[in-house]
């Protein structure tokens, strides 16, 4: 099979296994949100509420994108305005889509320098210490603030490889070959709901390209935000890393409360060529009124290898299942997560992995906390195809219940169509054992801190898959989302 | 420093049966009286099952217990109103029979925070301080120096876990501290480096009050005053002499003596197995 037709039946494949995502339910309001601060900006542009063909077009036309991006915007939007909700997981018919913001524009053009950036858009990034952070760590920082990324600074030595690292909007422009190529080809519109709706709107997120060979040794890292009451966030992030390179992409958000609700449906996607590979870590934790609908898939061909590190710990109401396909021989792909849900949240993450090709493999390792009437739903799906022979696939679930008044549930769909292959899954769900606070405390720890520590240590495993200074943020996160946990 | 047991007497709720979630308390502790001072080597010795475990855990708080009657102090403090990490704090310390695993937290970490908590907020241990003089108890106590980056326990063998309750201790410094049968599952090597440790404790600030039933433990332990507990009562006190005599003639002789018949409490011992709801783990509940 030459390469071509290889792909294409990978496409079909593809698009017959994968059934998906997203999301909601009408969404509380009255959360006690630690990063809720609003900065006030002036918005250059936006659509108004609602989504219609005019909107699409607006938003199209503003950006002065290619004819090619406005068609697929359109064929997006009519197939979004047919489309169904998934059938499985929350109820989302609350959701009113008249209701939100498609498009705001808040900065005339991507910055270039930090110096360039309105004073009130700094300040609403030092509160969350990103020229810090920036200073300190980042390869590139391309920060997207409502709709649009404001600011973006490729270090020299990304260019000099021969690295692409700039908001997808740009990429459009500059490299419509490439984006033309991949945008579209792992989640296609026709997805599910949510990439349909993303791919009519969509605006602003990451583009990465990393040519053959290419190893970013620093992690590539971005911080979104979201800043207007009722807008919509439709990222649109595209990851390609050519044969035998590597790269480490991060992402973070953070985002200030607002008294209604708001929705979020990124898509993310991700190419990882021969011997290549991946990864991609996130905390979310947008504030607690945001709807998070989320595509994230990767595919991985021969050899190559992706690792989704997904920390979910903000949002109403969220659904990600961060999703692998292993089309090629010897593909590897990995996805370490932690759900955390407190009062009036609803997380039903996990993950997919799709195995295609032989000698494939995969791991799962879910950590799910609930407390203070939080739901946290585990709901994966492994398949191993019928060509997929002598793969394996490892999944453990494992999930602490802090009190009665919270619920989890462990919904995997695992299947092996082979002979050859293998699939085990390991669930546990526990309460935090009387017995250990009693060891920690016996040592003079309080009871709070000791409550703390244990479910630290529990999701020690994603936490330790983290860079350093994403590692402290989440325990900063679970430690105000513990306050006050003691009963 | 002076902790004061008086007349102290601690049920235990147990689940009669599953189905009807009734449960029944037996008295374990029936009037204990103890007085220890800082400075002291105290050993309570006796047969299975008659109290010194429920004694120790009592001493410490844990949740399982209920005080029906008498009373603990520390230098005239009531000590059963404290919450467990608050007696820790005023230096109390139990090295436990079964001690905890947990994962996701290294042994460094967790020490680290317990010595942290005594200091308050305004000050805070010298890093560098704190990993000499972990590293010197490590070796001291003969144990892996990989020690410190493990999780609390996990994947431990028996004789690893007592020795990293003993190696709390020396990181903590207590003033009172109750070692649990921390011979058991020790190997006469592990057993000499244990008593060893505990013998080097000794000091005008340091009191301990060793629970075991074999004298093996006190040969490297010079401990000064020996309590004989049957039937959850102490019945007789004295100094090391007793050590000798229990080793030459078992506990029989007490019943001759004292008119006592150190017969195990054979109701607690079966039932036990299902304390209350509490005890999740049940290898740390006390059975025998």
């Amino acid at each position: 099979m030459n390469e071509k037709n290889k792909e294409q039946v990978i496409d079909k494949n593809i698009n017959k296994v994968l059934e998906d995502n997203s999301d909601l339910k009408e969404i509380i309001n009255d959360i006690d949100y630690k990063y809720g601060f609003v900065t006030d900006v002036e918005n250059v542009y936006d659509t108004g509420k609602g989504l219609n063909e005019d909107v699409v077009k607006k938003i199209s036309n503003y950006k002065n994108e290619p004819d090619w991006m406005l068609d697929l915007r359109l064929k997006a939007y009519s197939h979004f305005k047919k489309a169904k909700d998934p059938k499985w997981g929350p109820d989302l018919s609350d959701i009113n889509y008249d209701e939100y913001t498609y498009y705001i524009k808040s900065s005339k053009a991507v910055e270039k320098s930090w110096d360039d950036v309105p004073k009130e858009i700094k300040d609403t990034f030092d509160k969350i210490g990103i020229p810090e952070a920036e200073k300190k760590y980042l390869a590139g920082v391309s920060t997207q603030f409502e709709s649009e990324v404001v600011y973006h600074n490729n270090l020299k030595e990304l260019e000099d490889l021969g690295v692409i690292f700039c908001d997808t909007d740009t990429a459009v422009k500059k490299y419509p070959d490439l984006v033309k190529k991949y945008f579209g080809k792992i989640v296609p519109y026709s997805d599910n709901k949510f990439a349909a709706l993303n791919t009519a709107v969509w605006s602003g997120g990451s583009f990465i390209y990393v040519p053959k060979g290419v190893k970013v040794e620093k992690p590539l890292q971005s911080y979104f935000r979201i800043n207007s009451e009722l807008m919509g966030q439709f990222e649109r992030t595209l990851i390609i890393v050519d044969e035998g390179a590597s790269v480490h992409y991060v992402e973070g958000c953070t985002a200030p409360i607002y008294s209604k609700d708001s929705l979020h449906a990124a898509v993310v996607e991700i190419f990882i060529h021969k011997n290549a590979s991946c990864r991609y870590s996130t905390v979310q934790n947008w504030s607690n009124n945001i709807v998070n609908l989320v595509t994230k898939r990767a595919i991985c061909y021969d050899n190559a290898l992706m690792e989704w590190i997904d920390g979910n710990v903000g949002s109403a109401l969220n659904m990600k299942y961060p999703a692998c396909v292993l089309a090629g021989n010897g593909a590897k792909g990995v996805t370490i997560s932690i759900a955390f849900a407190s009062t009036n949240q609803y997380q039903d993450t996990g993950a997919k992995m799709i195995h295609l090709a032989p000698n494939t493999s995969s791991k799962i390792i879910s950590k799910s906390i609930c407390r203070e009437g939080g739901v946290v739903n585990y709901r994966g799906k492994v398949k191993i195809g019928k060509e997929a022979s002598h793969s394996n696939s490892h999944i453990e679930c494992d999930t602490i219940i802090l009190d009665n008044l919270s619920k989890s549930d462990t919904i995997p769909h695992n299947e092996v169509n082979n002979k050859t292959s293998r699939i085990e899954h390991e669930a546990t769900v526990s309460k935090v054992s009387e017995d250990q606070l009693f060891y920690l405390m016996s040592r003079g720890i309080k009871k709070e801190d000791a409550l703390q520590m244990i479910v630290m240590g529990f999701i020690e495993p994603f936490a330790k898959e983290l860079p350093m200074e994403y590692a402290v943020e989440l325990n900063r996160l679970i430690q105000l989302n513990m306050e006050g946990a003691i009963g | 420093m002076k902790l004061v047991i008086k007349d102290l007497h601690v049920n235990v709720e147990t689940k009669e049966n599953v189905e009807n979630n009734k449960t029944t308390s037996i008295e374990i502790l029936k009037g204990v009286n103890l007085e220890l001072n800082t400075g002291e080597m105290h050993a309570i010795m006796g047969p299975n099952g008659t109290g010194k475990s429920t004694l120790a855990s009592v001493i410490m708080g844990d949740p399982r217990y209920i005080v029906t009657q008498g009373e603990i102090t520390l230098d005239g403090e009531d000590v059963l109103t404290m919450s467990v990490d608050e007696r820790s704090r005023k230096g109390i310390f139990l090295a436990m029979q079964y001690p905890n695993e947990i994962q996701g937290i290294t042994n460094s970490d967790f020490i680290k925070s317990a010595m942290q908590v005594r200091l308050g907020k305004d000050k805070h241990i010298s890093l560098f301080k704190f990993i000499k003089e972990m590293e010197k108890s490590v070796s001291e106590l003969k144990m892996n120096s990989d020690l410190p980056h493990r999780y609390i326990n996990e994947g431990f063998s028996g004789g690893e876990k007592k020795r990293n309750e003993i190696l709390q201790m020396k990181m903590l410094k207590p003033n009172f501290a109750i070692l649990d049968e921390i011979d058991s599952g020790l190997d006469v090597d592990a057993l000499k480096i244990v008593g060893e440790n505990v013998d080097a404790m000794k000091g005008e600030n340091f009191c301990s009050l060793i629970i075991t039933h074999y004298q093996r433990l006190l040969d490297y332990i010079n401990v000064d005053h020996v309590h004989i507990m049957v039937d959850g009562r102490i019945v007789l006190s004295g100094g090391k002499e007793l050590i000798q005599k229990i080793d030459q003639e078992g506990y029989d002789w007490i019943k001759a003596e004292l008119g006592i018949d150190p017969k195990i409490n054979q109701e607690y011992l079966t039932r036990s197995v299902s304390l209350g709801s509490c005890a999740l783990n049940t290898n740390n509940s006390e059975k025998k």
